[in-house]
């Protein structure tokens, strides 16, 4: 306000005096000040995943900065462990990565085995790697769908919503749960898998060949969500290794780092498949668009495991899943296990005293390291974006705050 | 449907009597908009029930997102301290008339959480009254559609002094 | 690098700092980030062996694993690092233990930024004040939960802004 007073008396000034009339001294305008807003994004929004809560602080429509607020699903995971004895921690761990059940059973039950030197029988390994993959696909469904449905495309959340029901209707026949399973147990599994399983499966590798497919040409190269998505939320590698970053989110970013890979636990290293990297052919790397394209080349790595599992699976093996779960589960000392699941890298550190109970457990969550990396990659990017980079991180509120 | 068993005893044919009542609970249990919030797990169990296998729009139950124009609200999950207020607070933006749905063993009594949980609320109805309890962890899809037909029972008795058979 | 190397370079480097090497891998079979784990016995050096640990040459310990915290229940807390290399594909284990009274560490996030969010779920859940951390605040509970619930003798509160807590 002040310059354009100053402006005024100057005109005004030249014109009532008798002086020889000059041009008015310019006043260099300062640059337009407007304040900054903040916005409440959540724990209820349609577009936050779960009970989560951004507190953005906006200049205009672009984002100056965003402080994460967690908590609000905070279900004591730990405290749990620390009272109930070793296999009754399983629907505990269940429940943390709610999408992804199998992978956080089969991360907990590796950990108490290799604590307790425990072989497990070459079926149990198969089954379990079969159902972990095809969650991994499940989940990777979810993540997928919804991300259409934060970018504005609703049909391919219908369409990867009917093969998750496939997969789940496997996983029911075969242990009776639709969701959170408590399937697999250390040492073994709960059940043997169902007859009807390995056709079933051989069905569905052919359907979902198809619907990758089309969600590719519906989705993945739609002008429209390439558009929304492609140079949106970059993360630098070095930042994403120090950040802590894992999964889809630091394999975008072009780091060739899978712990099914790198530090192979159960009979990965017995399938041929490829590590899923971001790529700079469509879009740059380390961005929202690559972090989609991550999940969508997992997805067809899930399907070339399943494959290979289908042939090499020991159909005339007839031992009992249960035949190596030991009696006592008094593991002493301490471990830290991971393994890959659908999000990312998920550990868990546990400090046994020979005692039923864990003394702790506490759990490496691969959502919770990349979800401290948002503020970083959202700044300077509009509001619209953010939900955007939000759905490209994948998070479960869960097993954010256990 | 109860409000249409009338058309029966008019034999009229394009005229139907019944009671007011009976006419806006018919109309309020026939489109009952649901507020589209998750909380946990049960939320995932909430969306297949929504998507296209189990499709929860055919009894007139439309996720909406305000809570300003939805009128049944299904707490999908565990309700933990922190979260409790702010669902007080959603509960109370709603215009009457105005139902709940807990969803899930977590939200019924506290689930699994119920003896260590230090950071959990032992059930939704220490906050908010409660018309349906679905009970399982999760509930299957199911079971919150038949939770939602009770519910729809249960709004087209409203007002009237009649037994509850259900 | 193996164990052995580094325990080697880092007692020269920091001499009495660095405590016993507590070797569990003859008792299991998997031999990568095992119960192995170093004592580290002042907790003020933490965050000079934090960057010595992540800028030294054939060390770079790049990634922050994961940062937990124990309670020993003898009266003292601990905090563990697993520290790994994503270049040399070695890992390192180490502890810190602090008195439950006054649990102090110096923070490592300025090394490794992942250590941000942990730190703040340490002090959270544990009770452990990390010096120098850039935000200091509690991250999963309410600022003003009673108590460190991560605690061994912690009781949950009866009431909480007047909700009834207890079964």
């Amino acid at each position: 306000m002040p310059e354009i007073l100053e402006r005024r008396t100057i005109i005004h000034s030249t014109l009532h005096t008798s002086a020889p009339i000059q041009e008015p001294e310019m006043v260099e305008p300062r640059r337009l000040h407007t304040e900054e807003m903040v916005l409440n994004v959540g724990p209820q929004h349609p577009s936050t995943h779960g009970v989560l809560r951004l507190e953005v602080i906006l200049d205009g429509e672009l984002v100056v900065d965003v402080i994460p607020h967690i908590g609000y699903l905070h279900r004591c995971f730990e405290k749990h462990a620390e009272h109930m004895t070793y296999p009754q921690v399983i629907p505990y761990v269940d429940r943390m990565d709610y999408i992804a059940a199998m992978s956080g059973e089969h991360g907990y039950v590796t950990a108490v085995e290799r604590m307790m030197n425990i072989e497990v029988p070459e079926k149990v390994e198969y089954i379990r790697v079969l159902f972990a993959e095809l969650q991994r696909i499940a989940s990777h469904s979810i993540a997928i769908g919804t991300y259409g449905l934060d970018a504005g495309a609703f049909t391919p959340f219908l369409y990867l919503f009917r093969d998750r029901e496939t997969i789940l209707e496997m996983f029911e026949k075969t242990c009776g749960a639709r969701f959170l399973y408590n399937y697999m147990w250390i040492g073994g599994l709960s059940h043997d898998l169902h007859p009807d399983v390995l056709p079933m499966c051989r069905e569905f590798v052919k359907q979902s060949r198809a619907t990758h497919k089309e969600i590719n040409n519906l989705l993945t190269f739609n002008h429209i969500f390439m558009e929304r998505t492609a140079g949106i939320g970059v993360l630098d590698p070095q930042v994403a290794i120090n950040g802590g970053a894992s999964g889809p989110m630091l394999r975008a970013c072009g780091v060739k780092w899978d712990v099914r890979k790198n530090d192979p636990y159960s009979i990965y290293d017995r399938f041929d498949f490829d590590v899923a990297v971001g790529s700079s052919e469509y879009a740059t790397l380390g961005d929202s668009f690559n972090r989609h394209w991550v999940r969508m080349q997992e997805w067809e790595q899930s399907l070339n495991i399943i494959e290979q599992i289908l042939e090499q699976y020991p159909i005339n093996d007839t031992t009992d899943v249960q035949s190596a779960i030991p009696k006592r589960i008094k593991p002493d000392g301490e471990i830290y296990s991971r393994t890959e699941t659908p999000r990312g890298e998920l550990g868990f550190y546990i400090v046994g005293k020979g005692d039923v109970k864990p003394w702790r457990v506490k759990p490496r969550s691969p959502a919770f390291s990349n979800l401290s990396l948002l503020p970083l990659i959202s700044r300077g990017y509009l509001i619209a974006d953010l939900i955007v980079i939000l759905g490209s991180i994948d998070i479960v509120l869960g097993e954010i705050d256990r | 449907m109860g409000f249409l068993d009338n058309l029966d005893k008019t034999g009229e044919g394009s005229v139907l009597v019944t009671s007011v009542d009976t006419l806006f609970n018919w109309a309020r249990l026939s489109s009952l908009w649901q507020m589209s919030f998750g909380l946990a797990c049960c939320a995932i169990e909430m969306m297949s029930t929504a998507a296209s296998h189990y499709d929860m729009m055919r009894f007139g139950v439309i996720p909406r997102p305000s809570p300003r124009q939805s009128d049944v609200i299904i707490i999908s999950g565990t309700v933990t301290l922190k979260m409790a207020t702010r669902i007080k607070m959603l509960y109370e933006q709603m215009a009457d008339p105005k139902y709940v749905i807990s969803m899930g063993n977590c939200s019924n009594c506290g689930g699994p959480y119920w003896e260590y949980g230090y950071h959990v609320l032992r059930g939704v109805d220490r906050i908010i009254p409660v018309d349906v309890y679905v009970p399982g962890c999760p509930p299957r899809p199911e079971a919150l559609l038949e939770g939602l037909m009770r519910l729809q029972e249960k709004v087209r008795e409203q007002g009237k002094a009649v037994d509850l058979e259900v | 690098m193996t164990h052995s190397e580094i325990i080697v370079l880092l007692r020269s480097r920091f001499g009495d700092a660095i405590g016993q090497w507590h070797d569990m891998s003859s008792d299991n079979a998997y031999q990568r980030q095992m119960g192995s784990y170093l004592d580290v016995t002042e907790p003020g050096v933490i965050q000079k062996l934090a960057f010595f640990l992540r800028d030294e040459k054939g060390l770079e310990f790049n990634n922050l694993i994961l940062l937990s915290t124990l309670d020993n229940s003898d009266g003292s807390l601990s905090v563990v690092y697993h520290v790994e290399s994503t270049q040399y594909q070695h890992e390192l284990t180490f502890k810190v233990t602090l008195p439950r009274d006054n649990a102090k560490v110096p923070t490592v996030c300025t090394v490794w930024s992942h250590a941000n969010w942990h730190e703040r779920e340490a002090w959270d859940m544990m009770g452990i004040r990390f010096e120098g951390h850039p935000d200091h605040r509690r991250i999963l509970l309410e600022e003003d939960y009673p108590g460190h619930p991560l605690r061994k003798d912690f009781r949950e509160p009866d009431f909480y802004h007047g909700m009834k807590v207890p079964y």
